[in-house]
């Protein structure tokens, strides 16, 4: 598992990509990605294309990550595989977050 | 550790000469010494003084070094006492010797101060090293002791709290691992006093003791709410509430929930986060509901929905709520208990019985393959059966509660907002329950205040035709045009009185419910109880068979039941 995060040069748009196993263990990682910034971001993408699994830790992580953006940020998760998705679709996660398949 | 005693050596020389020069050597580094003259007397003093070092003599007389090395190293058990070998041997085999003893190092005569020094320096390192892994062994030994201590305790009070209601009726089965509840895991199931019966399956977010916590509040407000006759939605809504305020952002709770009603064989199924919830019908055909909502707890109040589904459910048809937490599902090597193969073999199957066995030997299965209990299934099937099935299961009033309210009377009015908002009748029932021995006739006052009331409302006040919901299609149509106008509801009210009044048998309840609706012609009511085909009209024949009397008055718009009730023999259930 890795997480690695990259934010423009204005500034405002950042990109969260998680490698692997997206669950507890990732707890930190993902945390620091996002903590380390102020909070100018306006838009986050969370790149979900080497993502291969996920728990229900992680998607309490992405609400996490929902708190810190504040109300007015937006957050699309990207690049689901199709078990992923499945599991944003049983949670209905996409009442929440911008969700896209690969 | 800020300062560490003084090192105690033990030194173990037959030869006087020697013995002094070491000693003199050992002491000018700091350390304490002792000495010994043979194995005999070594052994004595590491009982006696428990020294951290030994300096020992290959070749002494009464007993060697080796012997009582190989002594020493039995009587040290966990701890680590090195043992530095004095030798004037030099052969490869004599060296080799002294470590099969359980040496440690050796040191060829003639000594050289530098090297003894450095050698002891460089166990006093291996020692202290040693220890401090020791105690954190230990340290972490204890507080796991510890912890499943705590846990021990902690799942008796949930166990107490979270109890399994009534999962023990005969028409329900269930798979709950005994502690689920660390992985996150509630079931709970409740009789509804009108009758059917209420299932809760959750699955919080992680394990351990996080995972459980919130357990407790959902049991409570879940029996309590259920116990006073709350319909499904409010506790639905209660339960959100109360878990989006005490748990931290990030956690939550995915549920299904079944409200299921015997007497018009329908049930009610609200399910956020978990798999699909399935329907056997008695066709053959399964019926999966989806989950449509956010996990509990996530939502604020006013944006959350606790809409439910409604739909038929025969007798003899069966209904299934799993957790394996999604997490389960998903993972790829893991695919023996998904749920897709589940629904399939639902499908094939059409031997009820079997399928419960089914499901625990996959569970035995995958429990084998992965020696754990990693993907602990929840799992519970809930059968729909006849009303006559099921045995009022009364309880006897204890002595110490026989103090209450037995003669009075109350009346509630209600407007257009609360006709169309407020559930009366857990309050109703809350005023009934003051009288001790009407509680074990809980169900039965339900019943009657429920059917009054709903038949004050929805044919009183509503003008709703209670045919409409003679088939599948019409119970849609019914609620919508029920929600309708209720909405455009305008001067209407519906007043409920309540009068009891105890007799030497027992007592009575009088129920009177007017509503200022047009009214009806009671005397069309066919009071015979309708063929069990029929799904609805059936209200007021089930009135008259638990009521002593039932009377309409005026144009039809005030109906008075009158509810006996018999004290019961001393220890004797009814």
């Amino acid at each position: 598992m890795s997480i690695v995060s990259h934010l423009s040069a204005s500034g405002d748009v950042m990109k969260i990509g998680i490698q692997g196993r997206f669950d507890f263990g990732s707890h930190q990682d993902f945390r620091e990605s996002y903590d380390k910034n102020d909070s100018s971001v306006k838009e986050y993408y969370v790149d979900m294309a080497k993502t291969t699994y996920l728990d229900s830790s992680a998607l309490g992580m992405l609400l996490l990550l929902r708190d810190h953006a504040g109300s007015e940020a937006i957050i699309k998760i990207i690049n689901c595989n199709e078990d992923v998705f499945k599991i944003f679709e049983i949670s209905n996660f996409d009442q929440m977050f911008e969700i896209s398949a690969a | 550790m800020s300062e560490t005693p003084q090192l105690k050596v033990l030194i173990t020389e037959d030869n006087i000469a020697d013995c002094l020069i070491i000693n003199k050597l050992v002491k000018d580094q700091g350390y304490q010494t002792f000495i010994a003259h043979n194995g005999f007397e070594a052994i004595d003093l590491f009982v006696k003084e428990k020294p951290d070092i030994i300096l020992m003599d290959a070749l002494m007389p009464k007993m060697d070094g080796f012997e009582a090395a190989k002594r020493i190293k039995l009587l040290v058990g966990d701890d680590f006492v090195p043992i530095i070998f004095l030798t004037s041997l030099n052969d490869d085999i004599s060296l080799v010797s002294c470590l099969e003893a359980g040496g440690d190092d050796f040191l060829s005569k003639p000594y050289s101060s530098i090297v003894i020094a450095a050698k002891i320096q460089a166990f006093k390192r291996m020692v202290i090293l040693h220890r401090t892994v020791q105690t954190q062994r230990d340290e972490i030994t204890r507080r796991n002791e510890h912890l499943l201590q705590e846990q021990k305790i902690a799942k008796k009070v949930f166990d107490n709290v979270a109890h399994l209601g009534c999962l023990g009726a005969s028409n329900i089965k269930h798979l709950l691992s005994p502690m689920s509840v660390f992985n996150g895991d509630v079931l709970l199931a409740s009789r509804k006093p009108s009758g059917g019966m209420i299932v809760f399956l959750g699955d919080f977010t992680g394990h351990g003791l996080p995972a459980a916590i919130g357990a407790m509040p959902v049991a409570e407000i879940f029996y309590d709410l259920v116990a006073k006759g709350f319909g499904i939605e409010k506790i639905i809504s209660e339960i959100n509430q109360k878990l989006n305020t005490i748990l931290p952002i990030g956690f939550f709770c995915c549920a299904s929930i079944v409200d299921i009603n015997y007497s018009w064989e329908r049930i009610k199924l609200w399910n956020g986060g978990l798999l699909d919830v399935l329907l056997k019908k008695n066709n053959g055909n399964v019926h999966p509901f989806k989950s449509l909502y956010l996990p509990l707890g996530i939502l604020p109040a006013e944006e959350f929905n606790a809409e439910c589904i409604e739909c038929d459910m025969k007798v003899g048809e069966r209904v299934y709520l799993f957790s394996d937490g999604i997490v389960d599902l998903k993972d790829s090597e893991d695919k023996e208990f998904s749920l897709n193969g589940f629904a399939e073999y639902l499908l094939i199957n059409n031997d009820p019985e079997e399928v419960f066995s089914h499901i625990l030997e996959q569970e035995k299965l995958s429990f084998e393959r992965h020696m754990s209990n990693i993907d602990d299934v929840t799992f519970v099937e809930i059968q729909m059966i006849s009303e006559d099935v099921i045995s009022n299961q009364h309880e006897l009033v204890k002595n110490s509660d026989l103090r209450g309210a037995r003669d009075w009377s109350m009346s509630f009015e209600m407007f257009n907002q609360t006709i169309r908002d407020f559930n009366p009748i857990p309050l109703m029932l809350h005023i009934t329950m003051e009288v001790p021995e009407l509680r074990v006739f809980n169900n039965d006052v339900c019943m009657v205040l429920s059917e009054l009331i709903t038949n004050g409302i929805d044919h009183g006040l509503l003008g709703l035709d209670s045919q409409l919901k003679n088939s599948a299609d019409g119970f849609q149509q019914y609620y919508n045009l029920r929600n309708e106008r209720l909405n455009n509801l305008s001067g209407e009210s519906l007043n409920i009185s309540l009068r009891h009044l105890p007799d030497a048998a027992g007592g009575m309840l009088v129920i009177r419910v007017v509503d200022t609706g047009e009214g009806f012609d009671f005397n069309a009511i066919d009071l015979d109880i309708p063929k069990a085909s029929q799904m609805s009209g059936r209200g007021i024949p089930l009135l008259t068979r638990l009521c002593e009397s039932i009377v309409y008055e005026g144009n039809g718009n005030t109906a008075e039941a009158v509810y006996r009730w018999k004290k019961m023999k001393d220890n004797n259930l009814l």
